[in-house]
């Protein structure tokens, strides 16, 4: 009886790695539902030749974001995320590269039409992310690891997740305690060698404590019984918010494909 | 770089999405349940060190570490890139869940071929360990920075620029990853010898 679980209390840090999804409306959809119309969504509009449902997509995603619940916050950083490729692309879609007439010397010549691409991928990078972000990011990742144990993911690349996953932490507060006992050290990095071998040598002890947690990961999973079933213990409920939530999802995808292809198809 | 979602064409992401489906499968035949904690834990601490960032003059890079994934997993670097790329789409947006396919496929292809080409030499002498390591930090990013720069272009030829922009902004990146990975395996070797050349962990 115990699904999505419940979500981690809030800390300080806003690391992205610790993700605490706010307690909301979308955080108690059915991951499967929300793992399925999320990646509908994205590869709709990803396909999109034209701009017009991408942009009825973004007005879409921005009332999806809205509506989870999320807060600002959790959008802004990956926003800048998103939106750096895209600046790279303003940057470098106008100006074509060619030969020049004597061959060998290379010309850039301008291309308007390339501003009309990347104001295209603008909205479309936009809008899937809004909507992914909305979507996704209200549920635990495990929950998400596990709907896709349910959307019938192999059994080794769930287990792989779950593990990756539960340890990335682990690993992750030993790097910051490496590096605490470097700072101590008074370790400053700078761009030379002995910053490079020092990384590369906290790489190298990160690496073989990992290997030595696994051999003892694995005995303690053999100790219960491991014999390579990936047990799920937890089992999702569908509801009826799930079916209306699909019922929507579904009819949006839809209508945004109709609005897209739907005058080719007519004709 | 990570490709944003809406860029890449479908021919491209579908082409993507089957080559990783084909390199997850195998990389998955080939590990074992016995290998799955360590292949997840591995997976765990190169996305760590991928947060790492390495100061080069005035800027900073951050570490792609695909090179020492292939030396050290073999075909399971398949599974461990995905993990980690499909991590950073749901957390960080990096990449996004269409080019999943791609991305995966333009990072772990070159893991695997450094682990054919540069693996065999780790046993040899300490020269050969060295300049074996380094080109497979060098190459297996040269390799991806080529393989994503090919996957825009066969999106469009409006994409050639960024193309070349991209292998272009890649190259300090390419020779500080070789150092990187040359001086972690050089380390390993001093502390574990009997962890290299051995075949995949």
């Amino acid at each position: 009886m115990a699904r999505p679980s419940p979500p981690a209390p809030r800390q300080a840090t806003t690391h992205p790695l610790d993700h605490a999804p706010a307690p909301g409306l979308a955080a108690r959809l059915d991951p499967r539902g929300k793992v399925v119309v999320a990646l509908a969504y994205s590869l709709l509009l990803a396909l999109c030749p034209g701009p017009l449902a991408p942009a009825l997509g973004l007005g879409f995603s921005l009332g999806l974001a809205v509506w989870s619940g999320l807060g600002w916050r959790v959008f802004w950083r990956r926003a800048l995320a998103v939106n750096a490729f895209v600046a790279f692309l303003w940057l470098f879609l106008p100006w074509r590269l060619g030969l020049g007439p004597a061959g060998g010397q290379i010309t850039l010549s301008y291309n308007p039409q390339g501003l009309a691409l990347a104001g295209l991928i603008t909205l479309k990078a936009n809008a899937i992310f809004l909507a992914v972000v909305a979507l996704l990011g209200s549920s635990q990742i495990n929950d998400i690891f596990h709907a896709l144990a349910h959307l019938r993911l192999p059994a080794k690349l769930v287990t792989l997740f779950v593990l990756f996953y539960r340890y990335l932490h682990v690993m992750r507060r030993e790097y910051l305690r490496l590096r605490q006992a470097m700072a101590v050290r008074c370790f400053t990095p700078g761009s030379n060698l002995h910053t490079y071998r020092s990384l590369a040598q906290l790489i190298g002890v990160l690496v073989l404590r990992s290997l030595d947690r696994s051999e003892r990961v694995y005995q303690a999973m053999l100790c219960r019984g491991f014999a390579g079933t990936f047990w799920l213990l937890d089992h999702f409920h569908w509801r009826r918010r799930d079916t209306v939530f699909c019922s929507l999802g579904g009819a949006a995808i839809l209508s945004l494909g109709l609005v897209q292809w739907g005058g080719t198809l007519w004709n | 770089m990570h490709i944003s979602e809406g860029v890449l064409s479908a021919p491209v992401l579908a082409g993507g999405a089957a080559l990783s489906a084909a390199g997850l499968a195998l990389g998955l035949k080939k590990m074992d349940y016995d290998r799955l904690p360590r292949v997840a834990l591995l997976s765990a601490v190169f996305f760590v060190a991928s947060l790492i960032h390495l100061p080069v003059g005035p800027s900073s890079v951050h570490l792609v570490l695909n090179g020492l994934v292939g030396l050290l997993l073999g075909w399971a670097a398949f599974p461990a890139i995905f993990v980690g790329l499909t991590l950073q789409a749901i957390l960080f947006q990096f990449g996004g869940l269409t080019g999943l396919g791609v991305n995966t496929f333009s990072m772990a292809l070159p893991a695997v071929i450094c682990y054919y080409a540069c693996a065999p030499w780790l046993r040899r002498g300490r020269a050969a360990l060295l300049l074996a390591s380094f080109a497979a930090g060098f190459g297996s990013v040269l390799l991806a920075a080529l393989l994503t720069a090919l996957s825009l272009f066969l999106s469009g030829e409006a994409f050639l620029t960024s193309a070349a922009a991209i292998v272009l902004a890649s190259l300090p990146g390419m020779a500080l990853e070789g150092v990187i990975t040359s001086l972690a395996v050089f380390f390993l070797r001093q502390a574990r010898p009997s962890l290299l050349g051995a075949g995949p962990v």
